[in-house]
This record gives C-alpha cells, structure tokens and sequence, in this order.
C-alpha cells in the first residue's frame, strides 16, 4: 500500500477553513499533495448529497473544514454541518464504508499551522485505510428491488 | 482551434507563474497545455504575472477576439486578486460573476514540493475550475445606501483620534466607552518615551474635544451586545449603564465624596490608593461628571446610605436610575478596545503580591505621576521611603512560551527605558539595574534615547531573572548574566516588572459578535498584514489600536489615522455593492414544508400562505447555503454554488475512476 496516493476531496468554508489554509500557504507549511478543496461560503452549505456523491464517485476520503463553534461567519452553519457529519458517519458505516474517511476539522483564519497538520493527518489515516471500496451488494438482495 | 458548438460556453484559462512562486513548483506551461485540452476551453496561456497591467490587458484582448464568455485564472488564492480579476473582465464587458479564480500558489506551490505532484494537483484544480466556470451564471449587483455614521468601539487614544477625525470629515460618531470617562491607559501614563512629553498634557486636550464635538455623541459606561446587518447598514445594540449621577447636573464639587462612607481601591491608580463609592475617575476625566457605583455602595438594599444625595446641591443624584439601551444605525466600525497588562501573578517565581515592594509598570507609572497615589514621589511601599537600589524586569508575560505569550509586546523595552531615566532623574543617587533578553528600541529616537539613558548611569544585564525573593527588609532578585555565564544575586529595594500586553478584557465575545477573526496572539486579525493593516475579515469594521497588537502611541494614532480614513471613504461613497450570491426558490418545486424556515439564521426565509410556498427575501439572505442542502424537494438553489456546479466539480475531481471500477468483484 506504500504507493496508494489517496484521492481526497476537501470542502472549505471561505471566511475560516479556507483563509487558514491561504495562511498555511503564506507561511509555507508543507502538507501532502493529495487534497484538493473546493470552496464554499459556509459549511453549511455541504450537502450531505455532495459528500455521499464524492465518496460514490472515487474519493478516498472528504474532509470538512469549517470555522470553530461559535465563530461561523453566518452564525449557526457550523452546527448544522457537525450535525449532518454525525448523520452521514453512522450512514457510512451502514453502508460498509469506513466513518474515518469523512473528516471534519474546525480551522480559523489564523490556524495555518493546524491546518496543514489536520491534512496531514487525515492523508495518513486515509493511506492507512487504504482505497475505497464500496461493498457490492449481495445478489439476493438486488432480487428483492428487481421489478416482479 | 477546436470546434465547439455554438451555445457551449467559451472558457479562456490563464495560469500564472507568479514570478517563481508558482512556477519553481508548479510547471505551469504543462498546466496550461493541460487546460487546453479541456471540455469548452477555447484559449489557455500561461504568464508570468497575470496581475500586472499586461496580463490583465491580456485577458481583456482575448475576451474580445475569441468571445469568451468565461475566463478561468490560475494563481493566487480568490481572496486576494479575485476583486482584480473580475474588474478586469468587467472592463471587456463580460459579467464578473462568470469569472472563476483557481488558488495553486497558497494552496499548491506554497505548500508541496514535489513538482510533478504540485502539477498533478494543479491540473486536477484547473479542471475543476474549468467545470465550474461552464455553468456559472451571470448575477446582477445590487447596491445599498450607507448609513453616514460611524460606530467607535474604546475611548482611549486610538477611539478618540479615530472618532476626532471622522467627526471633523462631517460624519456622525457614536464613541462606546466602558469605563466611565474616556482616556484609556494613555491617561495613567506619566510621560511618554522617547521625547518624555506628559502624556496628561498631550491627551487631555484631546478628550475635551470629543466631548465639545457636535458630531461625536459619547457613550460612557457603555457596551456592545450585539451587531447586526452588513457594510454600509450595521444596526448595533449598545447598553449603557446607569451612572446615577446626572452628567448636565454634576458640578464635580466633591461634596459627595466628601460625605461617602465608603472606600474603594483606585482603579485608575492600579489600587495602590482608594476612592469612594461615588467618584471622578481622574481629575481630567471626561466627562468630569462623578459616577456612582452601587455596587460599591453601603447598604445597597434597601435603600443606599443617602449620605451623597443629601450632600448634592445640585441634586443630581439618582438612586433609581436605570441602564439604557440604545439602538445606533451605523455604516461602519471602528473596533478600538485596546489592551490589558499582563498579571503577573500568573509566575509566582518572581514574588509579585508576595512583597510589596515589588511592583508592575503600570503601577510604578502611577507612582511616578504627579498626580498618582504618592504625587510623584518614587517611595517603597513597605516603608514609604525612597529606594537606593531598583531593579527592573524586562519581558515578564512577554516572548515566553511558558506562560502563552510568544510575541513580542513592543513597548516594555522603552517604557522601562523611561523609567529608568525617571528615577535618575528625581533620584540621582538611586543604583538603577535593567535585567534584559534582548533590547528592543526600533522606533524613531529611541536607541538615542537608550544611548543616553546608559549614560546616566542604568546599568543594563543581560538575563532574565528566575527568581525574586525577601530576604530581611531587601528583596533578592536571582539572575544568571548570560554575558558572564554566571548566577548573580541582587540585593536591591524595589523591583518593577517589565510586563507586556494582552487583549483587553471580553475580546473573545466581541470577535463572535463582530465575527472578526484572531490572530495566533489572539489579538484581532487584520486582512492582510501588509496590505490591508487596519481592515478587519468584516467589510466595513475596521481595527485601530492595540486591539490588533502591541503597538505605542505614535503607531496607535497612525492606525486610529488610517482606520478613520477608510471610514471616511466608506461613508463619503455613500453606496455599497451588495454580492448577488443568495437563494433562489423555485415555487413549482416547493412544498411549503418550512424546513427551511427554522435553519436560517437570518429570517430570510418566509412563507407566503397564499400560494402555499416559501419566499426568500433578498436583502436579508446573506449566502451562507445552508437552505438548500436541506430543502427535501430541492427547490432551493443557492446562486454562484448552485448543485450543479458543486457537482461538477466534484465531478471533475473524482470522475476518472467509474463506479463500477470501486465495486468489489
Ligand atoms: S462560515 Fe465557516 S462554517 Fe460557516
């Protein structure tokens, strides 16, 4: 598994998440290269949909930056998305998909520090767990949504 | 050129090299072939400034001959040039909404160093990039009015300088202030390094001003508790607490405190005098009216002693007065609440609150003020004479990690300096010895006024103290001279700790309930260090002051200066932009079923009962997107982060590998 380079989708609000990871930038932390983040204004702006379509799709691992509770730029965001990572966490598992490989992380615009550690962390763990294999589903159980 | 059919969207992608910033890592000629290949991409160059005039020019000339109609950069982070870019396609004629910036110096080159990985994830963000930019769509700014009035937070040198020079440009100002008069710690300062001006005497005019102002309503005993709105149209809550003493009615007679059974510790004196329950803060106090503090007051319940109200001539006391709360509409913000000193009981080692004798900065400036608890006089508390040996303690809170304060305070160098030179001044016989790290005197005339203070006779050591401890009627400060290698003693009478600054009381619940960021120091963060050294992360709140850092007075009232103006640009454009990036319902979609109604934070969301759906009101969505990651029957889509677009993204991220690849066999 040495090799496995990780394919990791991270979602970053812009006023924290994604300023920390600017900042980590002008600092000139490195962390590994795997990631690749999309921007958005709010957490709460991740739809579980998007998270449960990354990990559908071929990502390895998401990570979920957003701005510490209490300091989310649109006040209550953050809760809702600590709320929807705890849903899709026990949705995962249902699923035979490991919880680990969605990740959230609290990161303020002055954390560049803990937000290159946080990455790299999270690719560590992500390598460790290895590539992303979705369970097939048992054959009696596509019968029983087959059509009749 | 490829082919593209007519109503496909017309990308133009350009990678910058950023001088070598980018390029050392990244190799962005491969990038931008790369990005050629990709699905509606009609040109891709790459340049090695795409910020500078030509590179702009560029994209304007591609704009017109190959009629994009979205344009992708690749350099720096969005948050700083992408305000450049979308001017820059604007002035081709092309809505700056379909402009989309792609971040691989912060967020790649700055941060990875193998280069054919760096490349791999800047081709990989590109193409990301380029399948967002295919489906923005085109959104029309709104403007809103300004509000032509400033809120100053903090009446100390900083919020009076701020607010002087907004009221002066013809604005309305409303400066809070917590403490019952104005003045900060500026007014306990004695004299001011390096050009020992009094510091009284420079500043009091100054107060007086404010108060004279027409244009500046000031707000003792005041606030915050909550800010709503947005650049331009902030509404903020302020309370104000009672006074009990009516200021228009107040002759500051004393004939109150003369009556007043009750005795205080000084505040403003650091505790080393009393005051009575009702008092005038200091004697320059402004305003000068005496305030009451009924928490101090003897028999509070039932009733207070009276003793004051029968003394008061003027019958200005009122026992039943109530906190006000006030509701200021402002366009902008100043945030100028200062600093705190540093406790230094926080490192027992150094026998602070132990001896007497043993005393901070700030108390000893109080010590050396005509008008502090001695009149000037420099006295050992114990005895109440003066000392023939001081000792002085530099960086005590600060550059110390063990206490949490890694950063440099930037004034204990010099405040000492001038203390030292003080005590040399009324006390020439005094041995005065300086216990330094390093020297820090960088700013203008101080490492001539250090010069001449050595010359004095100060004796500078360095090494820090680990210890001070009583031995007799001495005090022992124990220090290892790190230029001789060797652990001293020194017997000495009085010792003054050099102690540094922290942010000032409460600034956490600010920084939530303006939303500003903090820095590592935790004091506020400003936008960009160099750049943008006194806008705050909020448009339109700005930072003057030590609130931002350790700073002195000359740089304090350059940044009050500067925050001022911004404020004075803000109010005097009298129109602010207003992102279109908010929900939109679609009402065939719709439900009705309020589940979005409860998420929103900020009302927006209503429900019109006649057709039986939810309504979003423009003016106040603010973007954040968690409606429609939860409306059930998608019906709401967030604009410039529409699912699809998203989706696309994650599209272009993650879509090499098909489903049926991830399948286990
Ligand atoms: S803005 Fe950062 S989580 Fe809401």
């Amino acid at each position: 598994m040495a090799d496995f380079e990780p394919r990791i989708v991270g979602f970053a609000c812009n006023w924290c998440c994604y300023a920390g990871a600017d900042l980590a930038g002008t600092s000139r932390f490195n962390y590994p290269p795997n990631m690749r983040i999309i921007r958005v204004m709010c957490s709460g702006r991740i739809d579980p949909s998007f998270i449960l379509k990354a990990f559908h799709d071929g990502a390895d691992g998401v990570f979920i930056g957003g701005c510490h509770p209490g300091d989310c730029h649109y006040m209550s965001g953050n809760y809702k998305t600590q709320k929807r990572v705890v849903m899709l966490a026990g949705l995962l598992s249902s699923l035979g998909i490991e919880p680990e490989r969605l990740h959230l992380e609290w990161v303020s615009a002055a954390e560049g520090q803990q937000f290159a550690d946080a990455v790299t962390r999270f690719t560590a763990r992500i390598k460790e767990l290895g590539p992303l294999r979705i369970p097939h589903p048992k054959v009696e159980d596509e019968h029983a949504i087959e059509p009749a | 050129m490829k082919q593209i059919e007519k109503s496909a969207p017309r990308i133009g992608v350009y990678v910058c090299h950023c001088g070598t910033n980018i390029a050392q890592t990244v190799d962005v000629e491969a990038v931008a072939e790369y990005a050629g290949t990709l699905p509606n991409v009609v040109v891709a160059r790459d340049n090695m400034y795409m910020c500078s005039d030509p590179g702009q020019a560029l994209i304007r000339k591609d704009i017109k001959e190959h009629r994009l109609d979205r344009v992708v950069v690749a350099a720096c982070s969005p948050r700083m040039h992408e305000p450049t870019f979308r001017g820059a396609v604007f002035g081709a004629g092309m809505n700056p909404y379909l402009f989309e910036m792609c971040n691989i110096r912060e967020q790649c080159s700055w941060v990875h160093q193998d280069r054919e990985k760096a490349t791999q994830k800047a081709s990989d963000l590109v193409r990301s990039s380029v399948a967002r930019a295919a489906l923005l769509e085109a959104l029309k700014e709104r403007y809103a009015d300004v509000t032509k009035a400033a809120l100053v937070l903090g009446g100390g040198i900083a919020g009076i300088q701020a607010s002087l020079d907004i009221a002066d440009a013809g604005y309305k100002v409303y400066l809070v202030e917590r403490q019952p008069s104005i003045g900060g710690h500026m007014a306990q300062l004695d004299k001011t390094f390096p050009t020992l001006d009094c510091s009284a005497c420079i500043l009091t005019p100054k107060m007086v001003d404010v108060s004279r102002h027409k244009n500046i309503e000031l707000i003792t005993l005041g606030e915050l508790k909550e800010v709503a709105g947005y650049v331009g149209n902030f509404k903020a809550r302020v309370v104000q607490r009672a006074r009990y003493v009516d200021i228009d009615g107040c002759t500051a007679c004393n004939d109150c405190v003369d009556v007043c059974p009750q005795i205080h510790p000084d505040e403003f004196n650091m505790g080393l005098s009393t005051r009575k329950a009702i008092y005038q803060p200091f004697p320059q106090a402004v305003p000068g009216a005496f305030v009451l503090n009924l928490d101090d007051c003897l028999g509070k319940l039932p009733r207070p002693c009276e003793k004051c109200l029968e003394a008061c001539d003027a019958k200005c006391i009122n026992y039943d007065a109530e906190d006000k709360e006030l509701e200021l509409d402002v366009g902008a913000i100043v945030v100028a609440t200062g600093m705190d000193v540093f406790d230094p009981l926080v490192l027992p080692e150094l026998g602070y609150g132990k001896h007497e004798d043993i005393l901070t900065g700030l108390e000893f400036e109080r010590m050396l003020s005509a008008g502090g608890p001695t009149g000037g006089k420099i006295v050992r508390i114990s005895n109440g004479k003066p000392p023939k040996d001081v000792v002085f303690v530099h960086c005590v809170g600060s550059r110390d990690k063990v206490c949490g304060n890694e950063y440099c305070s930037r004034i204990c160098c010099m405040y000492i300096i001038k203390q030292a030179h003080l005590i040399k001044d009324r006390l020439p016989d005094t041995n005065v010895t300086s216990y330094y790290i390093d020297i820090r005197a960088f700013g203008k005339g101080f490492e001539e006024f250090y010069d001449r203070v050595r010359e004095e006779g100060v004796l500078f050591k360095r090494g820090k103290p680990s210890e001070i401890f009583r031995r007799k009627d001495k005090l022992v400060v124990r220090a290892e001279d790190t230029l001789l290698g060797k652990v001293t003693e020194h017997e000495t009478d009085m010792v003054i700790l050099g102690v540094g600054l922290v942010p000032s009381e409460g600034y956490q619940e600010l920084a939530q309930m303006l939303k500003l960021s903090l820095s590592p120091d935790r004091f506020f963060l400003e936008a960009h260090p160099k750049l943008r050294p006194v806008d705050s992360n909020i448009e339109g709140v700005y930072l003057a002051g030590c609130c931002q850092g350790p700073k002195d007075i000359p740089d304090t009232v350059a940044q009050a200066k500067a925050a001022a103006s911004s404020v004075i640009a803000l109010l005097n454009r009298g129109e602010v932009t207003i992102e279109p990036v908010v929900a939109d319902i679609d009402e065939d979609l719709c439900s009705g079923c309020h589940v979005c109604e409860a998420l929103c934070p900020y009302s927006a969301l209503i429900y019109d009962p006649g057709r039986e759906v939810m309504t979003v009101n423009q003016a106040l969505c603010k973007g954040c997107g968690v409606c429609p990651s939860a409306c059930p029957s998608g019906a709401i889509t967030m604009r410039h982060y529409t699912d699809a677009q998203v989706e696309a993204q994650l599209d272009a991220l993650t879509g090499h590998q098909s489903v049926a690849e991830k399948v286990e066999a």
